[in-house]
């Protein structure tokens, strides 16, 4: 493209993911010029959104693919309890009620859904999945925007946002290893959270950030949230929280996306490096509960747990990408995995000595519980017997950071002298704005296409 | 030659287990096709599983372009090629005789050697056993050299497929074959479901992540244009056996009904496969086997548009050269089918009736 600098954009839009695309689209079907601004290289364009695969969605009865009904209440009930009451019931409600249209939007403008995966069957009445996952969601929008004429610069970083006098006039930007500066009528902020940075995770979380594993994107560094922040942005959430799962030990640092998942926990006991037990595995049935074990195994020592179930369990829960470590006893498991012989065999026996004849059933809460053991495990307690053992490790693999800007009804952007009279943000970046702990599956993608919109629509309104 | 075709095949096998075994943990492709569904029915791909999944597979690309994984990613996914290779080194394994799989496959050069020589044969008949008298074409080749020369070259081929076929079947543990497995097959051929992209859009060929239908409706037009090509010939062999009646044959007869349409599909349909093969990415096929298939793609127009002239010379001086050319073409085509892409309409049905018995 001929240089983006000659030229003041009605829409700039910084981060190409989900959120981004969304207000790009809105705003160029407007009418307005746009700008997208991407870090990544072309390949890995898209955000955290590449690896993302369905979007939460309110619905009255059957909607496209997804199944009977799911009304704004029970959404809501779902939402409270992931996030303990730590949310903005108001933002929340309408976040919730606006995904219902959202759905039919993103198939006009060329998302596919299919049907609840293998796998995920409880998912296919709140949570409709995109066909190909997020990269797909992510090209589709890619050519919907090129089609409407928006401009895109990929591995474009920017570095500053220009605010004065509560109005953005323009940004830098460093493109080519030059910066240049880009000047603009609107801006809106879709560049994510600061999650694969890992000196500011460990600001909040000390050094045990450093063991951290970073689900998603390389390239949401946080670079322009700080610069937000340091002019004075009124940001909302605690810097420690965002949304982390227990995934494989195993995995690259960072972008390994979903196959590092371990959906083996309430089939599994869990010890810590000392080969004890210290959380009920079997509190819920596994997608209401995916989203804690990565605060758990944090609070561990070394930011590690172990996994460990018998050959019973192997075909219970969709295989990983990496294969387990196996041996024909708990001692040799523990010599694998790097564990305590004695103390692991010493937690398993106790363990297997605590469970109760009954019923395994597991894919329902079958109530099979331990007795007299501390912390218990309350359902799914089948003795764990029969060789070969197979053993996981477990890290905290971080998804999205919390902490980030706060935004009213139409996603505008404030500080403490008042909203900022054109900008906006939109997606992980305000995602706290609604999410003050927990996680709810495919809610971020909601909130990222309800908020992207509005800044879109927001934006071009202020142009035109 | 055979030694290194099985050490390639465990290296092509091994390497689309390791992607298999990615795709197993993510699933997000669940919908583009047949090819992930009956993968995730398995937690553990011995190679015969592999090998199904590869002669499943369509290449419409859907899961490439939607791939989390693909290359920088440390994974480098890429199941479209990986798929690729296993099919076509499956075929190759399968040939038989043993050997004569691979020059076709992998060989622009050596299908155009076929042609060059299967057009020479006709040449040398038409000039050896020039006929006393006859109309049409029989004024040049007799009817009964060309039955002499055409009986065994469309017989042929069926010996070679039927081993391949047994022997795939065996592989992959295929079952008694009933009506409906055949019914489901037949149908998913038809409508050529594989490059549908699961719900009608198409596939990522010429135009990347953009969908297209113009693969599957340029595979159809192939697909019927030379299943009615092969139905005209067939009518005219009754008519003329069964009827006393002989070529040439008017307009409004069942060769010509039949074969007019069929060569237009035909042609079009291939030289339009071809085409759009020169716009897709390379890499997300056998990229070895570019050549071969491309020449064969070329042979299956040439044969549409040689009879479609060949008609349209009806008449003329030119119909001796046009003539050679065309029944040259033709019986490479056939004697090459075996050996050549060609094959792949076999064991892929094959393929899709396997999967009617797998699918729960």
């Amino acid at each position: 493209m001929s240089d983006p600098s000659g030229t003041t954009w009605d829409v700039i839009v910084a981060g190409g993911g989900n959120a981004g695309l969304c207000a790009a689209i809105e705003a160029a079907e407007r009418g307005a010029s746009v700008l997208i601004l991407d870090v990544a290289p072309k390949a890995y364009r898209g955000g955290n959104s590449r690896h993302t695969r369905n979007f939460r969605c309110m619905h009255q009865g059957p909607l496209s693919v997804l199944t009977d009904s799911y009304d704004e209440d029970e959404y809501f009930d779902d939402l409270l309890r992931v996030t303990k009451g730590k949310t903005d019931e108001d933002l929340a409600r309408m976040t919730i009620r606006m995904s219902e249209e959202c759905l039919p939007w993103m198939e006009a403008h060329g998302v596919r859904f299919q049907p609840s995966l293998s796998g995920t069957l409880s998912l296919s009445r709140t949570n409709a999945f995109f066909l190909g996952g997020g990269k797909a969601l992510v090209n589709a929008y890619y050519n919907t925007a090129e089609d409407l004429g928006v401009s895109v610069i990929y591995e474009a970083n920017v570095t500053h946002i220009d605010i004065a006098e509560g109005r953005f006039s323009g940004l830098d930007v460093e493109i080519g290893g030059q910066t240049k500066r880009i000047k603009g009528k609107t801006l809106v902020l879709a560049s994510g959270g600061f999650q694969a940075n890992i000196d500011w995770l460990a600001e909040a979380w000390g050094p045990a950030a450093r063991n951290f594993l970073i689900r998603g994107t390389p390239y949401n560094r946080g670079r322009v949230l700080r610069d937000m922040l340091d002019q004075g942005a009124d940001s909302v959430g605690d810097p420690t929280q965002c949304h982390a799962v227990a995934i494989d030990g195993r995995a690259a640092t960072f972008d390994a996306g979903i196959v590092t998942r371990l959906d083996c926990v309430p089939f599994s006991v869990v010890v810590n490096k000392n080969g004890e037990r210290f959380y009920d595995e079997g509190e819920d049935v596994w997608p209401k509960r995916y989203a804690i074990w990565g605060r758990l195994v944090a609070g561990q020592p070394e930011q590690v747990g172990f996994a460990v179930i018998d050959s019973q369990a192997i075909n219970d829960f969709m295989p990983s990408v990496f294969p387990p470590e196996t041996a024909d006893t708990i001692e040799g498991l523990a010599q694998k995995l790097g564990l305590p012989g004695n103390a692991l065999k010493e937690t398993i026996d106790a363990y297997n000595a605590a469970c109760r004849p009954g019923t395994f059933e597991p894919n329902d809460l079958d109530g099979l519980s331990t007795e007299g053991l501390d912390p218990p495990k309350t359902n799914w307690a089948r003795p764990i017997t029969e060789p070969p053992y197979y053993g996981y490790m477990l890290k905290t693999g971080v998804t999205f950071t919390y902490l980030g800007l706060k935004v009213d009804r139409t996603s505008r952007v404030s500080t403490a002298a008042g909203k900022l009279e054109n900008v906006w943000a939109a997606g992980e970046i305000m995602a706290g704005s609604i999410l003050g702990e927990g996680y709810l599956a495919g809610f971020g993608m909601t909130i990222g296409t309800v908020f992207g919109r509005i800044a879109g629509q927001e934006a071009a309104a202020h142009v035109a | 030659m055979s030694l290194d075709i099985s050490q390639d095949g465990q290296g092509a096998i091994a390497e689309a287990r390791r992607q298999a075994e990615i795709c197993n943990a993510c699933r997000y492709c669940e919908g583009y096709c047949d090819v992930f569904p009956a993968m995730f029915r398995e937690r553990a791909f011995s190679d015969a599983d592999i090998t199904q999944l590869a002669n499943l597979c369509h290449n419409c690309r859907g899961c490439y372009y939607a791939c989390q994984y693909t290359e920088p990613h440390a994974f480098a996914l890429n199941i479209p090629a990986a798929l690729s290779e296993v099919r076509a080194e499956s075929w190759e394994r399968y040939a038989w005789p043993a050997g004569l799989g691979g020059q076709f496959h992998r060989s622009g050069v050596a299908v155009a050697a076929a042609l060059v020589a299967g057009i020479a044969l006709m040449l040398l008949a038409m000039w050896s056993w020039a006929p006393a008298s006859g109309d049409g074409f029989y004024a040049y080749l007799s009817h009964t050299v060309m039955v002499a020369i055409f009986a065994p070259a469309f017989l042929f081929p069926a010996l070679p497929l039927y081993l391949g076929l047994r022997r795939y079947w065996a592989e992959v543990g295929g079952g008694p074959v009933g009506w409906a497995h055949l019914k489901e097959a037949a149908a998913r051929t038809a409508n050529m479901k594989n490059l549908s992209g699961g719900q009608g859009q198409g596939c990522n060929f010429e135009q990347e992540d953009r969908y297209s239908n113009a693969r599957r409706h340029a595979h159809q037009a192939t697909l019927w244009g030379f299943l009615l090509c092969f139905a005209s010939t067939s009518s005219g062999t009754v008519l003329h056996y069964g009827f006393g009646l002989e070529a040439p044959y008017g307009f409004f007869s069942l060769p010509k009904l039949l074969g007019v349409p069929g060569g237009v599909l035909l042609t079009i349909g291939a030289f339009s496969l071809a085409w759009l093969k020169t716009k897709a990415d390379p890499a997300l096929g056998s990229a070895s086997r570019w050549g071969g298939e491309m020449a064969f793609v070329l042979l299956l127009g040439a044969t549409g548009l040689g009879g479609l002239v060949l008609y349209a010379a009806t008449g003329s001086a030119l119909v001796p050269s046009v003539l050679a050319l065309h029944l040259g073409t033709v019986l490479t085509l056939f004697l090459l089918t075996p050996y050549s892409k060609m094959a792949h309409g076999a064991y892929r049905f094959a393929a899709l009736v396997r999967d009617a018995q797998a699918r729960p």
